[in-house]
């Protein structure tokens, strides 16, 4: 059950109706207003057709363009779904569930990654309008898409599940829309347990309440991509929200961003599966397929306009930038080729994830690859796994660090002041650097108030500082927290569910860098230092690390015929230490006849894998303890 | 694949074919073996049938509901001789009766296979004839009628002298009994009978195992084998331990028994001549020891092991077979082409080289360079690991010696042998890999 919430609530700021001067300037007289008559839609939309659509009797006016955004699991997709089948764009059967959310793990898990597009047709008061339906990520990792699909709108309807109210990432969408200037119709979704009632409504105030774009159609054409995909047999498929003019096959098009010149192969609409038209026109939403061969080509954000008619590019275009980096290795070597073509594959459709070829003495070849977040790490390795069939090493996530340098020799080296630190064995010492910087963001939790002490002293663990902390309603608190990056990419989130019974929720966005008192750690065996365990962390939290690491490495470092010391070192300052005690005894008792078949099998597996073990001064660390070391950890 | 003389009527050839997987490595055959192998060999017999299954033993054993004797007597001579010809030994160095429980076979199927034995091939009179025995089926009477069929040797599976310990192992005798049964064996085998004590059981102490030792050295004859309880997967010990109910000894704990009990026997004049060995007087088990030293054996009866050159086949490289497992399978393929052997696999010269390696080190005399020689012409032991750096950090931290008697481990490196085993493995392969590669 669904309620349009009519007034604004104490916190919804009055919103200010960006188009409505617009919408005045944009009833063009090249285009007839359309009675719902003469137009006559006899088949379903949903249906493969091989006939192309005329788009040209939706006049701007008659097109609406909106997203519906709410916090995970507030009842968005469903939504869509009904909205789907009560426009006849898909039958309506028990199962429509999450038909945009075409991946297992948005199934699984109940989020949109890969935003999805439909276009509806509606007939209201006589009118035959065209709604373009423009599906969101539903993360705030994805916050850049989740912007470049709100400006291709007008509108936005903003769910909120009537039982949980109003979420962090209520918050978060509502002021991107918010400052998108975009309308916002608030739905109230759950109320009861019938599912349906007053869709329509809401589908009658989007009419209503959202305009339409302001657009001219006798503009050069002006194409924002707000998403693509990849298609193996016709390559790069851009989405598209057309801001003038119009397209066609065979029109000439180039990118602002790469300044590339195409030519355009077909175009058309989604329903939200690909539907070809002749043309699409300003104010339309569609697809544009135009021999790109990477998605690289087609970038979230860039501008696409005909060739010798340069337009001004939309604003807000910025490349990805990955703010959580993890290695990834194939679990067995002989996998790399495998994992690599899968990885390939997946990056085809999502050219936000960076990919940089890195070997580890212990785990092999592999990647450090760049994500937009952790939950955007998570399910691309979720994705690996479901999709490609994929099993993979991957190893804690890190944040970039900056390190602001001092010495004049490494400054020329570097051909610059600032630099970025990815990897812990590239982390420049203390003598040559004036300052360590970290990334932060700014964190919103809302949470019922019995658990704001807990919730509080779990921030203050994590060297957050607050910066608000308001009521919203009688019971439930705002909390804002600068928090550095690195301490919430590990397992922050597990730990305010768990300690909020589940009921406090997080959201958080970039807020730059700031200054931190950074320190190496090494790991030691024997006094031997081991490469890929150095890590980087904040002073006041490297003894707690390097024991939690000597804890670890001492339970997966099999016994040895010596002593083994395993510290955690900062500079020669050791700051932790486990020991594995030396065997006594290791021989088997009986070796008769029948045993020594066994017995030699048995040794010679043991031998080969002594071979593959890493040797770090004379101790043997098997691949184990590394991956037990450096993998994440999905408990505690 | 049958040697001529092995032809049979058609329906039988296709039986011993089928009885028979050879696992050949053709590749092998172009090289010449380094020396011809001794003309004997010690024979293993396997008496597959206990009375009562124990708690902690994985081998190939069977509760008989209804035991046909002479059968099984007639399979095993059969076998033995089918064995014995094929591999063309002229000697039987020693014979060895293990199950199961041998004790339970009558002596005068001890007698009929010894006497098979020694009409294919030469078995001498001071031959050690050894013969398992259980306290239970073991009364004085039928020891005595074990000597009289031949067995000179016995070794008396007493495993603990506590009683609550015995019924946790599952025996089916008390601690008197295995103390009678050692009496009567220490008159009818003097300084020939030997001793199998358990150690590292759930619930165990240094303490009590010392005290059991004690108590036990002061009754044994000249030859104890002491036994760290392994836990095989398949057996109710193994089972309780993994649920939780039984808490095994702590590692630690478990190398001091080892220790204390060393210690314990070298104060009393014994030799520790190998891991799980140990002997006064002189008092070794000659068949035991030509496992250790990489001789020639061959198995006969239901999963018998053995390792032999099958000469009258034309072959000229040792070969690890296995009986079939099942007693009334094993029978019927005896009884079909004569023997029962279920899986051949051919040894390279690198593998039986492995073997000498891994058996010998066990042995408190190590691989004498005479030794080795026998089975690696042209590769000395300072050739395969004088020049290795991970086999002198063995040497210097003071748990291997090689020098001019040959290669050996320490008093400590002894107890920590299949660690040391894993470099010298590799080691191996890598000299062996270095001298045969083409061009070097």
């Amino acid at each position: 059950m669904l309620s349009l919430v009519t007034r604004a609530a104490g916190v919804w700021v009055r919103l200010r109706r960006a188009c409505s001067t617009a919408a005045l300037l944009c009833s063009q007289p090249c285009m007839e207003k359309c009675p719902a008559d003469h137009v006559v839609f006899s088949r379903p939309y949903s249906s493969q057709k091989k006939e192309k659509l005329d788009m040209s009797i939706f006049p701007v006016e008659n097109i609406r363009n909106f997203s519906i955004i709410a916090h995970v699991d507030h009842g968005k997709s469903t939504l869509a779904d009904r909205l789907l089948e009560i426009t006849g764009t898909i039958a309506k059967t028990d199962q429509n569930k999450q038909v945009l959310d075409k991946l297992q793990v948005e199934r699984e898990r109940g989020i949109t990654v890969k935003a999805q597009t439909a276009s509806l047709f509606y007939s209201y008061e006589g009118m035959n309008y065209l709604l373009n339906l423009i599906d969101t990520p539903g993360h705030v990792d994805f916050s850049y898409e989740v912007s470049r699909s709100l400006s291709a709108c007008q509108g936005v309807i903003l769910v909120v599940d009537a039982n949980e109210g109003i979420q962090a990432q209520t918050m978060a969408n509502f002021y991107l829309a918010f400052e998108a200037q975009l309308a916002i119709i608030p739905v109230i979704n759950k109320i009861s347990a019938k599912l349906g009632t007053n869709v329509e409504k809401v589908l009658q105030e989007v009419i209503e309440k959202v305009p339409p774009p302001s657009v001219n159609i006798r503009d050069p054409l002006k194409a924002l991509v707000f998403d693509s995909t990849f298609d193996h047999y016709r390559g790069v498929i851009a989405n598209i929200a057309l801001f003038g003019g119009e397209v066609q096959k065979g029109h000439k098009i180039v990118s602002a961003h790469t300044r590339k010149t195409y030519e355009v192969n077909e175009v058309g609409i989604l329903t939200p599966n690909e539907q070809p038209t002749h043309k699409l026109y300003a104010g339309q939403v569609g697809y544009l397929i135009a021999g790109m061969k990477e998605v690289t080509e087609a970038q979230i954000g860039d501008t696409l306009y005909l060739h010798k008619q340069p337009v001004e590019p939309l604003p807000g275009f910025k490349s990805a930038k990955p703010m959580v980096f993890a290695g990834m290795y194939p679990v067995d070597q002989s996998e790399y080729n495998n994992l690599k073509s899968a990885i390939e594959k997946l990056t085809l459709n999502d050219s936000s994830v960076t990919i940089h070829r890195d070997s580890s003495l212990a785990l092999g070849a592999g990647w450090r690859l760049g994500f937009l977040g952790l939950l955007h790490l998570e399910v691309f390795n979720q994705r690996l796994e479901q999709e490609y069939n994929a099993s993979v090493i991957l190893t804690a996530p890190t944040v970039p660090y900056k390190a602001v340098l001092s010495s004049a020799k490494l400054i020329k080296e570097h051909g610059k002041e600032e630099i970025t630190v990815i990897n812990p064995a590239e982390f420049p010492d203390k003598s040559s650097v004036s300052e360590y910087l970290e990334p932060t963001v700014l964190g919103t939790i809302i949470t019922p108030d019995e658990y704001i002490g807990k919730i509080i002293t779990l921030c203050q663990t994590r060297r957050a500082v607050q910066k608000d902390m308001m009521y919203i309603d009688e019971h439930r608190v705002m909390l804002k927290y600068i928090f550095p990056l690195n301490e919430i990419v590990v397992d922050f989130y597990d730990a305010l569910k768990s300690l909020s019974s589940g009921y406090a929720s997080f959201d958080y966005e970039d807020a730059g860098y700031q200054a931190a008192d950074l320190v190496k750690m090494d790991i030691l065996l024997n006094g031997n230092s081991v490469e890929e365990l150095g890590t980087v962390v904040h002073k006041d939290k490297a003894y707690a690390v390097g024991k939690a690491m000597c804890e670890r490495l001492k339970d997966a470092i099999p016994r040895q015929l010596f002593e083994i010391a395993i510290q955690a070192a900062l500079g020669s300052k050791v700051i932790a230490r486990e020991t594995v005690k030396a065997y006594r005894k290791n021989v088997l008792a009986k070796c008769y006849g029948g045993d020594i078949t066994r017995k030699m099998k048995l040794l010679k597996r043991q031998a080969e894998g002594k071979k593959k073990m890493r040797k770090i001064g004379n101790v043997e660390v098997p691949k184990d303890a590394f991956i037990s070391v450096l993998k994440r950890q999905s408990e505690k | 694949m049958a040697a001529p003389g092995w032809r049979r009527p058609r329906a039988r050839l296709a039986a011993a074919l089928r009885c028979v997987r050879a696992a050949r490595n053709w590749k092998h055959r172009a090289q010449r073996p380094p020396r011809a192998e001794p003309v004997q060999a010690a024979l293993y017999v396997h008496w597959p049938y206990c009375q009562k299954r124990c708690s902690y033993c994985n081998f190939n054993k069977y509760i008989p509901r209804g035991l046909d004797e002479e059968s099984m007597r007639s399979c095993l001579t059969r076998e033995a001789q089918t064995l014995i010809r094929l591999s063309r030994v002229q000697r039987i160095s020693s014979v060895f009766f293990g199950g199961g429980t041998p004790s339970l076979a009558s002596p005068f199927t001890i007698a009929t296979v010894l006497e098979t034995v020694s009409r294919c091939a030469h078995l001498a009179a001071d031959a050690e004839i050894t013969l398992e025995a259980n306290p239970t089926s073991a009364g004085a009477s039928r020891l005595a009628g074990f000597r009289a069929s031949g067995v000179n040797r016995l070794s008396i599976g007493i495993q603990s002298l506590d009683n609550a310990e015995l019924r946790l192992l599952g025996r089916n005798h008390t601690a008197a009994e295995a103390l009678g049964t050692l009496e009567e064996a220490k008159k009818l085998f003097p300084g020939r009978t030997s001793v199998d004590l358990i150690f590292g059981l759930p619930g165990q102490s240094v303490s009590s195992w010392a005290g059991g030792l004690e108590e036990l050295l002061q009754l044994c004859d000249d030859h104890v084998s002491l036994y760290q309880l392994t836990l095989e997967r398949g057996t109710s010990l193994f089972k309780q331990v993994q649920q939780g109910s039984l808490p095994m000894p702590k590692q630690e704990v478990v190398a001091e028994m080892y220790e204390s009990a060393r210690e314990m026997l070298r104060d009393v004049g014994f030799r520790q001549y190998e891991v799980s060995n140990f002997a006064r007087n002189g008092a070794l088990s000659t068949h035991n020891l030509s496992y250790w030293q990489g001789s020639q054996y061959i198995g006969i009866g239901p999963g018998a092991h053995g390792r032999f050159v099958p000469r009258a086949h034309g072959e000229s490289l040792r070969e690890a077979r296995i009986q079939t497992l099942e007693p009334d399978s094993w029978m019927k393929e005896v009884l079909a082409c004569g023997h029962g052997t279920r899986k051949r696999t051919v040894l390279s010269q690198l593998e039986v080289l492995e073997e000498v390696l891994v058996l010998g080190l066990r042995t408190d005399i190590g691989i004498t360079h005479q030794h080795w020689e026998q089975f690696a012409t042209s590769l000395s032991l300072w050739d395969m690991f004088g020049s290795s750096e991970e086999v002198k950090e063995l040497e210097d931290q003071g748990l291997l010696l090689l020098d001019n008697r040959g290669l050996r481990c320490s008093w400590k490196g002894l107890a920590l042998l299949d660690s040391l085993l894993l470099t010298l493995l590799n080691q191996l392969q890598q000299s062996w890999a270095d001298r045969t590669a083409p061009g070097t």
